[in-house]
């Protein structure tokens, strides 16, 4: 409804001309993929606008995405290409053209490609093209591949792909519309930033109840019914206890745990045997139930009555269902509320309410939907029928050494109480779920000269045997992804590769490739360390330790000064990309979606697409897949021909929509040469319902799982059984007590024994027996403000005006004791270091935990930004202060299970700055030259001006 | 001095949710980048590269802790604009007529051609909504998006400010708050809206929906019993069986 314009006869325009053409594309501005309508005028970006029709984001824009405009007129932005004429860090350069740009970068690979692809890194940071970036890996025939999740949420990821084929986010989402209760854990505010907030919208209207478990209390938080100040590090136990209460109570859903979980599958005991805690399996590899009906052992599908509750004899040996083991380990009272109420420093009662609100909005409350279904037995149901319990997690549990167990806990309360794609509960989006494990396991031993991989560098290892050693024993990656380190690293240790590279270990490298990813600042942890590492020079040599740096952005970020080489990209508005379903899909619970990128302007400086620069080196390496029989690039219209003509195996191509010769297939079919034509008309999106009956259940629903084949989702619609207990998770664990032929290293065996429990368990994080806990008493955590996405926003006129300076936040309490006032300079000192900040103290924060905001701090001299600024002088990084290890002998501070950067295990403690030491943060390095050719800094901004229709101008 | 109208046919105004409002500053920006090159046009920022950056937004969003009356505290996200106040006092000060309120709808504007830049509105106003261009020497304010909400050239579902247009959750309504049947006077109503600084007089159009007692949300569960107080996972075991038995 909109009002008709008044007579006033004031003059007002109200109806001005607004653009000469409105484009659709995807926003960047930062991870969340929303849709957005840019208005355009006189070829300026007039206005840039949630699109309305976009699954993501249903029109609505967040803080950033409505200053777009200002990202992208950055006067940060690269230029031009550039090579390093003085040493690295100094930021010396000069302006270099793209052909000689090109050549130096192909000499530098076809020679290491010629020789030993190994030696070169190829990590590719906030990358949202790891479709194309990883398969260009596997081309060139480097296993040193990985994106950022490694330092982001790979414990989430992995945790959820390991136990219920899906996770949060991309995997799924909470059933907005129907959910009564929802649990909430220490969600970074950007990660889904849009869907959260329209779902946190929906629940307050229906007056569902919101629970924020997190020890800040930000902005989800500030809004939620009851806000959790629990301790960090301790949301799993926080978790198991609940498990234990509701246990004990019955407050379970049998029904659910019998059809669709392996709860009755019966597991192995035989203590120091080989196959211990594995499941008991017919000839064909079936797992088996015991069948009371039958009194007998029976593959899981034809069982008529599992039993879950009792031990039999099998062929001799012990045999016990997965739910007896469940409940002798957590009804006991190491988990119950009181027990775990110090660690986590949330009350007995308050765990035992919560305890039962659950179980009331879950047996109480049961939602049912009057929809008929279809299971993978064949039963018909007349009704979906559901437990109003919703969750959502993030980095808050991920970041931690004990974030893989910590999220599998959250999986199992959920499957327990049959929460798990059921109405009012956590819904899967499609492509999800996906068979557990996921599949396929990672590639990259024995790596030939001029040779690709024999499948991708990443993947998820199912058993000992798929660990990535070279035959002598040697790491196959040098971020020692998938070594006794870390396992099940399915997304690489981007964290590990320059201080591995700089060392040397397990094998030096020549070229270090970097996309996107500020790995000199606020992605490194010991930015020193890092930034050592980076410029060590071999003694023998001469030459740095890591021969050659190559990096692309489109930001002078602090990385710049490091490279060697630098590959200018363009702004989000300028470029095509597509948001495949091959890599981090969109779409929601109720369909499948992919979208694109178009450029809605053309770049005003000599900058290219890094994806398209990407295929032209392929095709200049004579890379498989990018060059014809006669030489010529398969792509030579760069990214956007790849994402038409691309095909990964015969009918699947990087977009799912409007495939065939005529456009009318979806998910499978054959090119369509008009397919971006398509898509932008469509508001440069394709989305596609799931058939109403398909809609929940999904792991068991007869129609989903034919829906999910019939677009490529998925090879076979079998029932994916979701794992309470985890086998793969064992396997590791049998290795480590001596069996098998792939075991660990004997000074990780311990810790591969404890960390991989087949059931999610929960131990103290790693630094806490690192640190001694007496003198650094505190936690240090970061938060992202949702007006900034890691070190973006800075450089943004607009969102550095709301944000300039990080405080640290502290509880007024604890700020008592230790004799800091509001505003005072503190020194937060770790076993690491220290760093100088200002104080602000709140009570929303669990008292024994400072936190501040994530990457306001800025190195003078990068983001285009004057020195002087506060980000430079007061803002602060913690970063400098969390330890990651620089020897071969140490332990990356990482999960011990996928490698999962552990950024939240920091302990410190603070220390009142001296009244004569400076008001300024430190520590303060050196600035940074900005590259050649930035343009000044403009002491007024006035966009906008040139719109202005003034009335009677025209 | 400058007058108000007598009344208005309309008072177009916003209902602000605090109870939803999870502080995103997506407002804000969307305002900012309206607004740049809108009726008002520029919004200027000045140094917005360097020390002290400074510009002009018709809308903020500041954060507080606030004390509760069960002596805990909360974290309160408040976003703050021009209330296009029936007795405006922004405009009865002004000494040009530059600042106005319309009879039409109530939008509370600057005529920049008027505008002499004596800041005697800004002193006026007690919600800190005017917001002086020092570069243009005059001052701006909220328009209510003045030039959308009437606007031909839009999408009509987009003919709301930028500001109600852009929120993620659905915390700012937009309506004529004179109509007692309108929707967000009804939400008004229902949820107890609130004028800020309702002892100065000066009737701000716009009302604040308070942040719902916590107690509201409890569900009421009572404490779980346990299935049998000695036995553990035994009495659990033996309650999994007698109930798949029942349902075999």
């Amino acid at each position: 409804m909109s009002f008709p314009a008044p007579a006033e006869n004031d003059g007002v325009d109200t109806s001005p001309a607004v653009a000469d053409d409105v484009k659709t594309t995807t926003c960047y501005m930062c991870a969340c993929r929303c849709g957005i309508r840019v208005f355009l005028k006189n070829g300026q970006v007039r206005y840039i606008q949630g699109n309305r029709n976009h699954p993501v984001n249903k029109g609505v824009l967040c803080g950033k995405g409505a200053a777009g405009i200002m990202n992208h007129l950055s006067p940060a932005r690269l230029r031009k290409p550039l090579k390093r004429v003085g040493p690295r860090g100094a930021g010396e350069y000069e302006e270099i053209e793209w052909d000689e740009a090109l050549r130096t970068a192909a000499d530098w690979l076809s020679n290491i490609r010629a020789t030993d692809p190994k030696k070169l890194a190829f990590f590719t940071g906030r990358d949202q093209s790891q479709s194309l970036t990883g398969w260009w890996a596997k081309q060139f025939g480097t296993p040193n591949y990985a994106a950022h999740g490694g330092f982001c949420s790979v414990n989430m990821a992995a945790g959820g792909l390991y136990s219920i084929g899906g996770s949060f986010w991309e995997f799924g989402e909470p059933d907005w519309e129907h959910a009564r209760v929802f649990l909430m854990f220490g969600v970074a505010e950007d990660h889904d930033s849009n869907p959260i907030k329209i779902g946190l919208g929906k629940l307050k209207e229906r007056g569902a109840k919101i629970i924020s478990i997190n020890p800040a209390r930000t902005g989800y938080a500030a809004i939620a019914d009851e806000w959790l100040g629990i301790r960090p590090g301790t949301d799993g136990l926080f978790v198991l206890a609940l498990v234990h209460e509701l246990l004990l109570a019955g407050k379970i859903d049998l029904d659910y745990l019998v059809r669709f979980t392996n709860a009755s599958w019966l597991v192995r005991h035989a203590p120091g045997t080989a196959d211990d805690g594995m499941f008991v399996r017919d000839d064909t590899g079936r797992p088996m139930v015991w069948d009371a009906s039958r009194d007998s052992p029976t593959p899981y599908r034809d069982a008529d009555q599992p039993d879950l509750a009792n031990e039999h004899q099998i062929e001799g040996a012990t045999a016990v269902p997965v739910f007896k083991l469940i409940a002798e380990r957590y009804s006991d009272s190491a988990y119950s509320p009181d027990s775990v109420a110090d660690r986590c420093g949330i009350s007995a009662a308050t765990i035992r309410r919560i305890a039962a609100e659950i179980a009331d909005a879950a047996f109480n409350h049961a939602v049912s939907l009057p929809v008929s279904w279809t299971d993978t037995h064949g039963r018909q149901l007349e009704t979906m029928t559901g437990r109003p319990v919703a969750m959502h997690a993030m980095r808050g549990i991920s970041a931690h050494s004990n974030g893989f167990q910590s999220c599998r806990a959250l999986h199992l309360l959920q499957m327990l109480i049959g929460a798990v794609d059921t109405p009012g509960s956590f819904r899967y989006k499609p492509p999800y779920p996906k068979p557990v494990p996921p599949g396929p396991t990672p590639s990259g031993k024995r790596t030939q000269p001029n040779t690709p991989l024999g499948g991708m560098p990443l993947g998820f290892p199912e058993s000992p045997a798929d660990l990535l050693y070279e035959d002598d024993g040697t790491p196959v990656r040098i971020d020692k992804a998938f070594t006794w380190e870390s396992p099940m690293s399915a997304h690489g240790a981007m964290h590990r590769v320059i201080a591995n590279a700089s060392a040397g270990y397990p094998y030096p490298i020549d070229t270090l490739f970097l996309y996107m990813a500020n790995m000199a600042w606020n992605s490194s942890m010991d930015i020193q360390g890092t930034l050592d590492a980076l410029t060590a020079i071999d003694p023998e040599s001469g030459d740095y330790k890591i021969p050659h740096i190559i990096y692309s952005d489109a930001y002078a970020s602090e990385t710049i000064a490091y490279a060697d080489l630098i590959l200018p990209d363009t702004t989000y508005l300028e470029r095509w990309d597509c948001i495949s379903l091959l890599d981090r899909p969109i779409g929601e619970a109720n369909g499948a979606g992919d979208a694109i990128r178009q450029p809605v302007v053309e770049p005003d400086r000599d900058v290219r697409p890094f994806q398209s620069v990407l295929l032209d080196l392929g095709a200049r390496l004579g890379l498989p897949g990018m060059v014809n029989d006669d030489g010529s690039p398969t792509y030579p219209g760069g990214y956007a021909d790849y994402i038409v003509y691309h095909q990964r195996t015969p009918g699947v191509g990087p977009l799912a929509g409007w495939r065939g010769a005529d456009g009318a297939r979806s998910g499978k079919g054959d090119v369509n040469p008009e397919q971006l034509d398509r898509y932008i008309e469509n508001g440069c999106f394709w989305h596609e319902e799931i058939p109403a009956s398909a809609r929940y259940y999904k792991m068991a629903n007869r129609d989903y799982l034919d829906w999910a084949v019939s677009m490529g989702f998925l090879a076979k619609a079998e029932q994916i059984v979701l794992q309470l207990y985890s086998e793969p998770v064992q396997s590791f664990r049998n290795a480590a007590r001596g069996h098998g032929s792939h075991q660990p290293p004997d000074n990780l065996r311990d810790q591969v024994q404890r960390a991989f429990d087949p059931l999610p368990n929960w131990y103290p994080p790693f630094e806490d027996s690192k640190t001694d806990t007496l003198r650094y008493p505190l936690h240090a955590l970061t938060q992202r403000p949702m007006h900034h996405y890691h070190s973006w926003g800075s450089q943004n006129a607009w969102l550095r005006q709301i944000t300039a300076q990080n405080r640290l936040f502290m509880h007024r309490d604890t700020a008592t004791q230790l004799e800091v006032s509001d505003d005072d300079w503190v020194w937060v000192e770790s076993r690491h270091g220290r760093v100088k900040g200002q104080v602000r103290l709140v009570d929303g924060v669990n008292k024994d935990t400072v936190w501040t905001w994530n990457a306001i701090g800025k190195r003078a001299g990068a983001w285009g930004l004057d020195g002087e600024v506060p980000e430079v002088t007061k803002g602060f990084l913690l970063n400098h202060v969390i330890p990651e290890k620089r020897s071969d002998g140490a332990l990356s501070n990482s999960d011990p299970v996928t490698g999962q950067a552990a950024w939240f295990d920091l302990r410190v403690r603070v220390v009142k700055a001296q009244a004569s030491e400076a008001h300024e943060a430190a520590p303060q390095l050196e600035a940074i030259s900005p590259p050649p050719g930035q343009p000044p800094r403009p002491p007024r901004l006035d966009y906008g001006r040139a719109f202005r229709a003034k009335i009677g101008a025209e | 001095m400058t007058c108000l109208p007598q009344k208005t046919d309309r008072k177009l105004g916003l209902v602000i949710d605090l109870d939803t409002c999870v502080g995103c500053q997506a407002c804000v920006t969307n305002c900012k980048e309206w607004n740049t090159g809108g009726h008002m046009a520029p919004l200027t920022d000045v140094q917005p590269f360097g020390p002290g950056a400074d510009g002009v937004w018709f809308n903020r969003v500041h954060t507080y802790e606030v004390a509760t009356p069960d002596g805990d505290s909360r974290t309160l996200h408040f976003p703050r604009s021009c209330l296009h106040c029936e007795d405006a006092a922004c405009v009865t000060v002004c000494p040009t007529g530059a600042s106005y309120k319309r009879a039409a709808d109530g939008i509370v504007l600057v005529n920049e051609d008027k505008c002499i830049g004596c800041k005697l509105c800004s002193w006026a106003c007690p919600y800190g909504a005017r917001e002086y261009d020092a570069t243009e020497g005059v001052m701006k304010k909220c328009t209510l998006c003045v030039d959308r909400i009437y606007n031909e050239n839009l999408d009509e579902e987009d003919r709301v400010p930028a500001c109600v247009l852009t929120c993620p959750t659905g915390a700012r309504h937009f309506g004529d708050l004179g109509d007692p049947d309108s929707a967000v006077s009804q939400l008004a109503v229902q949820r107890g809206g609130k004028d800020l600084l309702p002892e100065m007089g000066y009737r701000p159009t716009n009302k604040y929906l308070p942040q719902r007692a916590k107690a509201d949300h409890q569900t009421g569960a009572g404490p779980l019993a346990p299935l049998d107080e000695t036995a553990g996972a035994t009495g659990v075991l033996a309650w999994v069986d007698r109930m798949l038995t029942r349902a075999g």
